[in-house]
């Protein structure tokens, strides 16, 4: 009988960085997808970041992961959001070659060693003594393992829809997993059931391009990952994207069909993500909008399909069609794949733990949208961490995990574990409170030394980014005793509408002013003594950035960091595993339900639970003195 | 972990002879243990809630030690939600001894300092605000500290404070909007908007602080100072006053030289009357220690009653001396002695006469109405009385301020949302709907035995 250590199934996003991210760390992996040439296959629109979802990949590839390095081999149009707005909420997004994409995920998993991939299906797993032991595949055979990753997305029980027509598949295409929820209930799991859907993919020669509003990419583009070959990104040709919008007459087209939405005529029971709604919602929730946005995204330079973004529907397919018809620049339109929406079974994620070991079977892990989130990056986000925390259980090394003031993965699993979303859940700046310090630009500070700890992260890195560290205390350090005369920064100031000096001010001073940049000034910068550190801020403007965001957001940073010391206090009173919510009759009935399911670890977590009321808190909180 | 299955007592009425004292016992065991040492018409334990009971207190040696009313509390219509009886009996010490000891005799534990309300708590009857008003309801020596307690203890300050939340979160929410989906096609809120709602918001907090100065004077009473010169008074109008007040609480003792300390009510506030024995240094090293008490008691009044007599006329070198410590505004100008009719009447705020009680009505007038403003709070005003609320608030405006200060200086949304944030924590701290262990401990330690 075979064996492996960890056992990954499924071969999208999360099984991709928990398959390679557990085989780095010296585990034997298998990889169960039922596809080979499906791994890392995009299923919905063909992009890679967004507000907080860029800095999610960021992340991942400061632990380590593959992430950023396949979006920015796949990339053909990259953008930073937000870049109006302040540091924190700076994103990367991109626009990637659906097919390179799969090409560069495939290239990742096969050429990681101790990672064998199995083009089959799981059938059963097994456990003794709820501990897992092996699982059974579709070909009959059965393998023997310590750990298996369960990411197997939208497939389970998959049903989707277009208008009053219903067909089983995870995928178009793509066949669902049947029976599979079914084992896992029986074993105690309880399954929900959730909704996402896609949009229509049209053809590229029937589009009027001259028609449409022109959605360039940054030029120059950045790539996601720092472990990117600058000297050869970007890897692909870059192309822009388009804009078009519906109107009012669009709408009355798609209100014809709404007696045979699968939506609105309760055909759909599961749960769709309210900030991504359908067109037809759209159109029902803010009747007062006359019209909606659209993006055309090329699936690939040289695929013809386009994928417009916004348009997600589940309607008939006629009505899709005659509604694409009358929008600017889709007159001749022809829609090559309708949209549709898919329904499938998801475990509520208070099942599993902070590690994504579920708490019912221990070697058991699930991630990605089997626990209710939605989007590649946020599936990667917790396979990455599975992963890990798969290896570390297997080796007798210490859990991982990332608390919410250090990374947005922190956030993302905390929530999913304490607030066990019943929506799709998709990650957003505004869900982590200490936004100000996690920032894609110090990602690597945050999370190189795991990523470097686990193997992840080669020596060279680390040892860099440590350098850079260094180099920008002693820039503050540098900038804080610095000054600069009137003579020398008076014209500077007048040009950038700042009012001038009358005595000489501190570097560290002047760049607190909003209006001036490290860039406008630092060639003023004394060259003796401390000379090195102004050439190394030169030759490395990453690091200026760096440096440039902490010191003129110094004041913010700073009421951020009291505020983690503040939650810390919270976070750090433990909650013993076994401590008997039920026999605490003092407790609010929801409060004791939701105790009791989740089993937080520490107070911190207990009070992010929703229906647990501050007096639980302190009811605990009294509890645990006595 | 220790669960609410133990049975507790204790004295709920002050210790001391009184005519009569309450014994207050909560928890399971509540009512079986009066049934053994209490004999009425009827068993507690088959009694209704809310029904009281004749009868008397028999110790085990068939002693009868008191004549008592029981009154009975089935759980949850109970203070601590829990069964509960409350014994009246005689006020003498010896017999509420005797009654304790025979319950701690049947299974019943002496309760700790403010364990009524930490299990009232605990079982969701009060929530964190109310649970400090029941503090103050147990420390209030007057009415009007009763009524800012009760005000409290009805929840018109946290109804206050969770709408104002509420306002604050749907403005940051607002700011997020624009953060998280900047892509999208909407309609941001314009950053003056934002301005405009947070100003609303401090405007709203700057009105609840005013109330503290009142809720202050509710909860803690009015210090105020007599200051004039030898004879012109002073003692008499005390002691009228004293007359006067229904309720004598106490003389802080001393000497002569020392500030004399007195309690009054009047018009139901609180009244803590300082009355000093002279502001002037002096070479006497005995008077001096007095001289520094009585100036650091003027710099601490909140209203200083500046007494002269119309014989000898308006002492300006005294006042003068008196604006270094405090302020014009806080001190009422008193002519004593307006019944000898002869003399130098100059322009004072009042005129009175300690000895025939002349135009003390106007003097009491006075003083409320610099003690607590002019402002007319109804039964419906949110007031803050607590300490820790009001420094919440300040806290809040002051984070609000500085999200003010980010909009001002241009910067995006998130920095204002930092701010937004913590201010809402802030709010949030007074209402409990985020609480901490210090927090907890604080309010715990401030509770009384048996209350």
């Amino acid at each position: 009988m075979r064996y492996f250590d960890v056992i990954v199934v499924g071969g999208g996003h999360a099984g991709i960085e928990a398959s390679i991210a557990a085989a780095k760390m010296g585990c034997s992996v298998a990889l169960i997808t039922m596809e080979k040439e499906a791994i890392g296959r995009m299923s919905c629109n063909p992009a890679i970041g967004g507000s907080a979802k860029g800095h999610l990949v960021h992340e991942i590839d400061s632990l380590g992961g593959a992430m950023g390095l396949i979006a920015d081999k796949a990339g053909i149009q990259f953008r930073t959001l937000n870049k109006s707005k302040g540091p924190a909420v700076w994103a990367g997004r991109s626009q990637s070659d659906r097919k390179y994409y799969t090409i560069e995920a495939i290239k990742a998993v096969s050429e990681t060693p101790n990672l064998e991939i199995i083009e089959d299906s799981l059938m059963d797993v097994f456990e003794e003594d709820k501990k897992i032991t092996g699982i059974k595949i579709k070909s009959g055979e059965e393998i023997k393992c310590k750990a298996v990753v369960l990411c197997s997305g939208t497939f389970l029980n998959g049903l989707m829809h277009t208008g009053m027509t219903s067909t089983e598949g995870g995928r178009y295409g793509e066949q669902a997993s049947k029976g599979l929820t079914e084992s896992f209930t029986r074993m105690g799991f309880v399954s929900g059931r959730l909704k996402t859907g896609t949009p229509p993919r049209l053809h590229k020669d029937s589009i009027d391009w001259d028609k449409l509003e022109v959605q360039p990419g940054d030029d120059p583009p950045l790539p996601f990952s720092r472990r990117t070959d600058k000297s050869k990104f970007p890897y692909l040709r870059q192309v822009p994207c388009h804009i078009t919008y519906t109107d009012l007459e669009v709408h009355r087209i798609l209100e014809t069909g709404f007696d045979k939405s699968p939506l609105f005529t309760g055909v759909i029971n599961g749960v769709g993500p309210r900030y991504c709604p359908s067109i037809e919602d759209k159109i029902v929730r803010f009747a007062d909008k006359e019209r909606h946005q659209l993006f055309l995204e090329p699936e690939g330079l040289d695929d013809d399909l386009i994928y417009i973004n916004g348009f997600s529907t589940s309607l008939p397919v006629d009505v899709q069609y005659k509604a694409l018809k009358k929008i600017r620049g889709l007159e001749n339109v022809n829609m090559v794949r309708p949209g549709y929406a898919v329904e499938y079974d998801y475990f509520p994620p208070y099942q599993v733990d902070l590690t994504l070991e579920t708490k019912l079977i221990e070697g058991l892990y699930f991630s990605g949208q089997i626990n209710g989130t939605s989007g590649y990056e946020e599936a990667a986000g917790q396979g990455i961490i599975a992963g890990i925390n798969a290896a570390l259980k297997i080796q007798k090394r210490k859990e991982f995990v990332l608390k919410r003031s250090e990374a947005y993965i922190g956030v993302l699993i905390d929530d999913l574990v304490g607030k066990s979303t019943n929506e799709p859940y998709r990650m957003f700046t505004s869900r982590a409170e200490h936004r100000l310090l996690i920032r894609q630009d110090n990602a690597d500070r945050r999370l190189y030394k795991y990523g470097y700890e686990f193997g992840l992260i080669s020596k060279e890195l680390y040892d860099e980014m440590k350098v850079n560290e260094t180099s920008i205390a002693v820039a503050k350090e540098f900038f804080t005793k610095t000054k600069l005369t009137p003579e020398i920064i008076n014209p500077i100031l007048e040009n950038s509408d700042s009012s001038k000096l009358q005595f000489s001010e501190t570097v560290d001073k002047l760049l607190k002013r909003p209006e001036i940049s490290l860039s406008s000034i630092i060639k003023h910068l004394p060259r003796n003594g401390k000379s090195e550190i102004v050439e190394t801020l030169e030759k490395n403007p990453i690091l200026a950035e760096q440096l440039e965001i902490e010191i003129k957001y110094e004041g913010y940073i700073k009421r951020q960091e009291e505020l983690v010391l503040k939650m810390d206090k919270l976070e750090d009173v433990q909650i013993p595993l076994n401590f008997n919510y039920v026999k605490l009759k003092t407790l609010s009935a929801e409060g004791r339900e939701k105790l009791n399911k989740i089993k937080p670890r520490s107070i911190g977590q207990a009070s992010r639970i929703s229906g647990v009321t501050p007096s639980d808190i302190s009811v605990l909180l009294v509890y645990l003195k006595n | 972990m220790i669960l609410i299955e133990d049975t507790i007592t204790a004295l709920a009425t002050p210790a001391g002879v009184g005519a009569l004292s309450i014994i207050r016992v909560c928890g399971p065991l509540s009512f079986e243990a009066t049934d053994k040492i209490f004999k009425g018409k009827k068993l507690i334990s088959e009694s209704d809630s809310h029904t009281i009971h004749y009868g008397k207190i028999i110790s085990l040696d068939g002693e009868q030690i008191d004549d008592v009313l029981v009154s009975v509390f089935r759980t949850p219509h109970s203070y601590t939600g829990e069964d509960s009886v409350e014994i009246s009996t005689h006020g003498s010490q010896l017999i509420v001894q005797k009654i304790i000891s025979l319950f701690l005799d049947n299974g019943v534990r002496l309760a700790e300092p403010g364990e009524f309300t930490k299990r009232a708590f605990l079982n969701g009857r009060i929530d964190l605000a109310q649970a400090e008003a029941v503090a103050d309801i147990i420390n209030s020596r007057s009415d009007a500290s009763l009524r800012g307690a009760r005000n409290q203890l009805n929840g018109l300050l946290s109804q206050k404070v969770d709408s104002l939340r509420e306002e604050l979160i749907t403005t940051s929410s607002l700011i997020e909007l624009e953060l998280d989906f900047a892509e999208e096609e909407l309609e941001f809120i314009s950053l003056s908007k934002v301005a405009e709602s947070i100003s609303n918001i401090i405007y709203e907090i700057s009105e609840l602080l005013k109330t503290y100065s009142f809720g202050r004077v509710m909860r803690d009473g009015v210090n105020a100072a007599l200051v004039g010169k030898p004879n012109v008074g002073k003692s008499s109008i005390l002691n009228y006053m004293l007359k006067e007040s229904r309720a004598i609480v106490s003389e802080i003792p001393g000497t002569t030289r020392d500030v004399i300390r007195e309690e009054v009510v009047i018009d139901g506030i609180l009244y803590k009357l300082f009355d000093t024995a002279g502001i002037r240094f002096t070479e006497d090293i005995i008077e001096k220690e007095g001289v520094f008490r009585s100036r650091d008691a003027v710099k601490a009044a909140d209203v200083v009653l500046f007494i002269n007599d119309i014989e000898t006329g308006f002492s300006l070198d005294l006042y003068n001396e008196l604006l270094e410590l405090t302020s014009d505004d806080r001190i009422i100008k008193v002519l004593n002695k307006v019944d000898l009719m002869h003399g130098e009447h100059f322009n004072a705020d009042v005129k009175i006469s300690a000895k025939t009680g002349l135009g003390m009505n106007e003097l009491y007038h006075l003083l409320n109405e610099k003690a607590i403003g002019s402002s007319n709070y109804s039964e419906k005003t949110a007031i803050v009385s607590n300490l820790r609320h009001f420094e919440a608030l300040k806290l809040a405006k002051k984070q609000l301020e500085s999200a003010l200060v980010s909009i001002d200086e241009k910067l995006s949304g998130e920095f204002i949302a930092v701010d937004l944030r913590n201010a809402e924590n802030s709010l949030s701290e007074i209402i409990g709907k985020v609480t901490n262990d210090d927090i907890l401990n604080n309010i715990f330690s401030k509770f009384c035995i048996g209350k």
